[in-house]
């Protein structure tokens, strides 16, 4: 190399590598070192009513996902079956339940559809209000999570739920319940149920960010949510709910 | 995975009524948790029995006051025990102390539970036996010499201006005392009377209804203890105090009536939502444990019988007779109270659309057989508690009989 190689590569390399080094320094300092911060999130659930076939796939990839026992009796989410006749009466079926009987042939129905219910990551969850030990929390992203290590198994959660949205783990005897997949959003994946519907009736997204697809969907869609009266404040968003649905 | 317990619901299944949620399937709070309140209940009810004596002078109740205090320590030593037994990791209930979580009802439990214990029944009682003790520890044999001696924590002032103030330290710890027993049954009807999401419980009535079927219940168990024990210690029944303490339940009985009374008419007369299945389950799943054993056997007979037994003057024999039939009924309709609560308000959905069903274990933790066995140890307790802190001096009862 001759000297005035080696003179024109230092003029080039010793700015380049101070940019640099700024740049790593930059990187280095972004919040939370580029990993995920909850306080930049808020999550929550859209429900389209209009959209929901009733396929129960949704329960499948949850129970799969989350090692929900496969039994119809203990759930972290399930599906409704509505069905109003003219004479105004109502039939309400868990479709899992109803999965192995034949469907009885149904005259004079007025209206029929189904409702995905799981927990509802109420702002104001009574779950967390009474757990006597602190093991059902709020985390700062907007989900209810039960801490299966600190759980006493005492069931008052279980109680003060008005969903039905909690149950009690047979294998690790503490409290479960829906978490939005939690592991999974956090990396920024879809819950399991949203991920596998085949109509997308159910929609995830975070409230904090206005591109966010549940944003969207809240701002077209006339919502309402379930039990307004007791003030929980939830975070799923149904759309077209009818007033039979409790 | 637990086979039995799958099994169990899948038949439960057939049984459910109309929709409930999957979740609903399984009831939590078993048979357990309707022994819980009604443990708590005796305690609360026997403390304000004694504290008629202490605090509102009422002579004649006198000779069941140390019996009321003892029942109520043994009853409070066993009434954690249904609690710990249903948890599904009982191992951890010392988190309940450790770490409460303040916002809780559930979690007051443990500082209603020590201060009752420990600042009321543990302290009165102490002060009440105090110079007994000294006396039993100078006369008695060796090892029970040993044990007065450590129970009284080697005090020995007997003087009258020592005894002058035991009795003063009983009257304020009594005083203390009355809204420490009503705080701990009344916070046990907060754990249900809170609970939003359920209609059956949630109602501002419901821990002063507990307050008031407490009383009566605790009342009623000192009064057949009383009854049970004095014949076996070959001695006569105080007529006076039995007269007196029974008209005492008379009127708790009247009042928890009322308060049931009202609850039942206000949610009748507002009719929300809630209200179609509300009526199902008390005419249905509920119609023999609240119509038959609640009200009937457990209430308006037992008053009837009262009144009867007021009005009319029958012979000793006869009266005693009827108030020990009274007080059996009477305990059998508060224990039904208990489960119309605990387990009816499980047994119909939160959607308002169905009814489940409750079937009992037999032989498993939260199963028959243990509550049998947690409502028999209470009285093993008190038999123990009374051999070493006797409640009656030999021939009392035939002064007080006397007198």
């Amino acid at each position: 190399m001759n000297r005035r190689k080696f003179i024109k590569n230092a003029i080039l390399f010793f700015p380049a590598a101070g940019v640099f080094r700024h740049l790593l320094k930059d990187a280095q300092a972004k919040p939370g070192n580029g990993k995920y911060d909850p306080a930049n999130h808020l999550y929550g659930m859209g429900v389209d009513i209009g959209k929901c076939i009733g396929c129960g796939l949704c329960i499948e990839a949850c129970k799969k996902e989350n090692n929900v026992p496969k039994e119809p009796f203990f759930c972290r989410t399930w599906v409704e079956r509505y069905v109003i006749k003219r004479d105004g009466s109502v039939t309400v079926v868990s479709i899992e339940a109803q999965k192995e009987k034949p469907r009885a042939e149904e005259t004079d129905v007025l209206r029929s559809f189904f409702v995905p219910k799981l927990c509802n990551q109420c702002e104001n969850p009574p779950c967390v209000q009474v757990c006597p030990v602190g093991a059902t929390f709020a985390t700062e992203d907007g989900v209810v999570l039960v801490d299966s290590k600190r759980c006493i198994g005492c069931r008052y959660c279980i109680q003060a739920c008005p969903y039905g949205a909690r149950y009690l783990h047979p294998e690790t005897r503490t409290a479960d319940k829906c978490t939005f997949c939690y592991h999974r959003i956090v990396k920024g994946m879809l819950p399991a149920c949203v991920e596998v519907c085949p109509t997308q009736a159910r929609i995830f997204g975070d409230l904090k960010s206005m591109a966010s697809r549940l944003v969207r969907f809240t701002r077209i869609n006339k919502i309402h949510v379930l039990k307004p009266h007791l003030n929980t404040e939830p975070k799923v968003y149904y759309a077209e709910l009818d007033g039979e649905v409790r | 995975m637990n086979p039995e317990l799958v099994k169990r619901l899948s038949e439960l299944s057939q049984e459910v009524t109309g929709f409930i949620y999957p979740n609903e399937l399984e009831i939590h709070w078993s048979i357990l948790i309707v022994v819980y309140p009604y443990i708590t209940g005796l305690v609360a009810g026997a403390f304000i029995l004694a504290s008629l004596v202490q605090v509102f002078n009422v002579k004649e109740v006198q000779p069941t006051y140390r019996l009321a205090l003892l029942t109520a320590l043994a009853f409070l030593l066993i009434a954690p025990l249904p609690l710990q037994f249903h948890l599904g990791h009982p191992g951890r209930a010392y988190e309940i102390f450790l770490t409460p979580q303040l916002g809780s009802a559930m979690a007051m439990f443990g500082f209603v539970y020590l201060w009752y214990l420990m600042a009321v029944l543990l302290l009165e009682i102490w002060f009440e036996y105090r110079k007994d003790l000294i006396v039993w520890s100078k006369g008695g044999k060796a090892p029970m010499k040993w044990i007065y001696r450590g129970l009284s924590l080697f005090s020995s002032d007997i003087s009258e201006a020592a005894v002058a103030f035991d009795k003063k330290a009983i009257q304020v710890i009594t005083v203390i005392g009355i809204p420490s027993a009503f705080i701990l049954h009344g916070y046990v009807g907060f754990i249900f009377g809170s609970v939003k999401a359920n209609p059956w419980w949630s109602s501002v009535l419901i821990p002063i209804v507990f307050l008031m079927s407490a009383i009566v219940s605790g009342i009623a168990l000192v009064i057949f203890l009383y009854m049970v024990i004095t014949p076996l210690r070959g001695e006569g029944i105080n007529m006076r105090c039995l007269d007196k303490i029974t008209s005492y339940l008379f009127y708790a009985v009247i009042v928890d009536f009322t308060l049931e009374a009202l609850d039942f008419i206000h949610r009748l007369y507002e009719s929300e939502e809630s209200i179609k299945i509300l009526l199902k389950l008390v005419t249905d799943k509920l119609f023999v444990s609240l119509w038959v054993i609640q009200i009937l056997l457990g209430m308006l007979i037992p008053l009837g019988i009262m009144v009867v037994v007021k009005s009319l003057k029958l012979p000793e024999e006869l009266r005693k007779l009827f108030y020990f039939i009274s007080v059996i009924l009477i305990q059998l309709g508060i224990f039904a109270t208990r489960w119309n609560i605990v387990i009816g308000g499980q047994l119909f959905s939160k959607s308002f659309r169905g009814l489940t069903t409750y079937k009992m274990e037999v032989a498993g933790i939260e199963g028959l057989l243990t509550a049998i066995a947690l409502l028999i140890l209470p009285f093993i307790v008190l038999a123990i508690l009374l051999k070493i802190l006797p409640a009656w001096e030999a021939g009392s009862a035939e002064e007080g009989a006397a007198s």
